[in-house]
């Protein structure tokens, strides 16, 4: 236990430390935010369909914590390449319990870095409306992020170095916002995108997280509870398989 | 006194190709014992297998009495260890990194704060230790992390290639250390090294390994005689021979590579 605390502990200090981290990494949501939502709000309440800026802000705080719990996985390869790694893997704790630390401290980070979101879109105009859901926005942000530091850590895991890195961000983390209904809304898309969109599991937390914030369910509420937390859990569980696997 | 490591016929095979060849060994309490050999040899394969990341093909290990395939955490504990690389957290300060380290070993709170001032005196870095591990220097992360290695009082002490890249001073420095702790305390200590003048100078015992296998073992005078030279450097030349050895660089050497080139060149 202590192993877990400790190592997320660790994991938090850095971010704290790192203002440039910090600040960098809320670069892209903002562009987003920005790009997005004011380019295409006149459209969006033209075509009937009300505030824009409101269906958008879940979506980029859902993307802020996407970049940042996967990124947080991938941390794994640095540590592995500056040498930290092997100082937790030789130590007596069972890798399960450095695995879970990492997680946990990648999940808290990019939670934070939600949340520091949350505020920007709020300054750019964001509502939320109050119903009985509002505090499972909390809920949901926190799953996004253990999901995804869940990910993160099974390419960090079997990456052996930053060559891959690009792949990841082209092919993973780029397409898994963009087909998430973060930006747009499900009804009336081609079939094929709509499957893809049913088979992406961001798409569960955007809507889970969107459902919470402004009571506008895709899914409906049960729906992404159930599928948020079965994926979380599975994908905590793969992690810590492929992190157990790693050979020095 | 016992033996603290005791190695029977071990094999390491990856794939077709065999790193370590039916190695048999023993390091008696206490010791300073120097694992010598050309680059690829199977020193760093062995060091892995004694210190449980990697499963031994066939052969029996036991390290203070244990098994690293089987009692892992036992072996863990037993054992602290300076690897060839550094391996300490940059963002971290000196305090914090062996703060870490003790609570991922166990030590209880108190002992640990008194342990680590004295630690950190020892190794001269007293001053230093509320500082981040990124401002120092290649000596100074190499002299905290033989300091972080002794802090959950381990029986037994691995240092891979310690001394590499430092300055005589830094080197002298280190191995005083090393020696006044097997003395102080009586921990064995397990090196390697190509730096043939220090395993002449502090070890009592040293092995030879290339191809995978021992090819001579004694005491620094023993195998000096026996090769008929002044030098250990010689004698070890006499055992291995003269040709170069080629390494293929692996993943982690592409990494550091990497690594030098973005940092702008240094060891970190």
């Amino acid at each position: 236990m202590k192993a877990i605390y400790i190592l997320c502990v660790r994991q938090l200090k850095r971010y704290v430390r790192s203002p440039a981290r910090i600040i960098g990494s809320l670069g892209q949501p903002i562009l987003f935010l920005v790009a997005l939502g004011f380019g295409l709000r006149a459209m969006f309440a033209r075509a009937g369909q009300g505030n824009y800026i409101n269906f958008l802000s879940p979506g980029i705080i859902s993307m802020a914590i996407l970049f940042n719990a996967v990124f947080s996985g991938i941390e794994i390869i640095w540590d592995r390449q500056f040498g930290f790694l092997k100082e937790t893997l030789v130590a007596p704790v069972s890798r399960l319990a450095i695995v879970f630390g990492r997680m946990l401290g990648g999940a808290i980070v990019a939670f934070a870095q939600g949340l520091v979101v949350f505020v920007i879109c709020m300054i750019a105009g964001f509502r939320f409306v109050s119903s009985p859901y509002l505090p499972l926005a909390i809920f949901f942000m926190f799953m996004i992020a253990l999901l995804f530091a869940g990910i993160g850590t099974v390419f960090g895991s079997v990456l052996q170095d930053m060559q891959g890195f690009p792949l990841i961000i082209n092919f993973l983390i780029m397409p898994l916002f963009f087909f998430s209904g973060a930006i747009f809304a499900t009804s009336g898309l081609p079939r094929t995108l709509r499957i893809l969109l049913q088979l992406n599991p961001l798409s569960y937390g955007v809507d889970g997280l969107r459902g919470a914030l402004i009571n506008q369910f895709a899914f409906g509420l049960t729906t992404d509870l159930v599928v948020v937390t079965v994926l979380t859990a599975l994908l905590l569980a793969v992690g810590s398989y492929f992190f157990s696997r790693i050979q020095l | 006194m016992g033996e603290m490591i005791a190695v029977n016929d071990l094999v390491k095979n990856y794939g077709e190709f065999c790193a370590v060849n039916h190695v048999s060994f023993s390091v008696p309490e206490g010791v300073i014992f120097g694992f010598l050999g050309p680059n690829g040899a199977g020193k760093t394969t062995t060091i892995k297998m004694l210190t449980t990341v990697l499963d031994p093909t066939s052969g029996s290990i036991r390290v203070n009495g244990h098994d690293p395939t089987r009692e892992q955490k036992q072996v863990r504990r037993s054992f602290g260890i300076v690897f060839q690389d550094p391996s300490l957290d940059d963002e971290l300060t000196a305090q914090e990194n062996m703060d870490l380290h003790g609570i991922l070993y166990g030590v209880p709170r108190a002992e640990r704060h008194t342990r680590i001032d004295a630690l950190v005196d020892l190794v001269g870095l007293g001053e230093r230790k509320k500082d981040f591990v990124k401002t120092f220097s290649g000596g100074m992360k190499r002299r905290l992390e033989v300091a972080r290695a002794l802090l959950h009082k381990p029986r037994i002490l691995f240092l891979d290639e310690p001394t590499i890249g430092l300055d005589p001073q830094t080197r002298n420095h280190i191995w005083g250390y090393i020696q006044q702790l097997s003395k102080t305390e009586g921990v064995t200590v397990f090196f390697t090294t190509h730096y043939m003048d220090e395993a002449d100078r502090v070890a009592n015992d040293v092995a030879v390994i290339d191809h995978g296998k021992i090819v001579a073992q004694g005491s620094p005078a023993e195998l000096k005689e026996r090769a008929q030279c002044t030098n250990l450097e010689d004698a070890f030349i006499a055992l291995t021979g003269h040709a170069i050895r080629e390494e293929e660089a692996n993943a982690t050497d592409r990494m550091r590579m990497m690594g030098r080139a973005w940092r702008g060149g240094g060891r970190r």
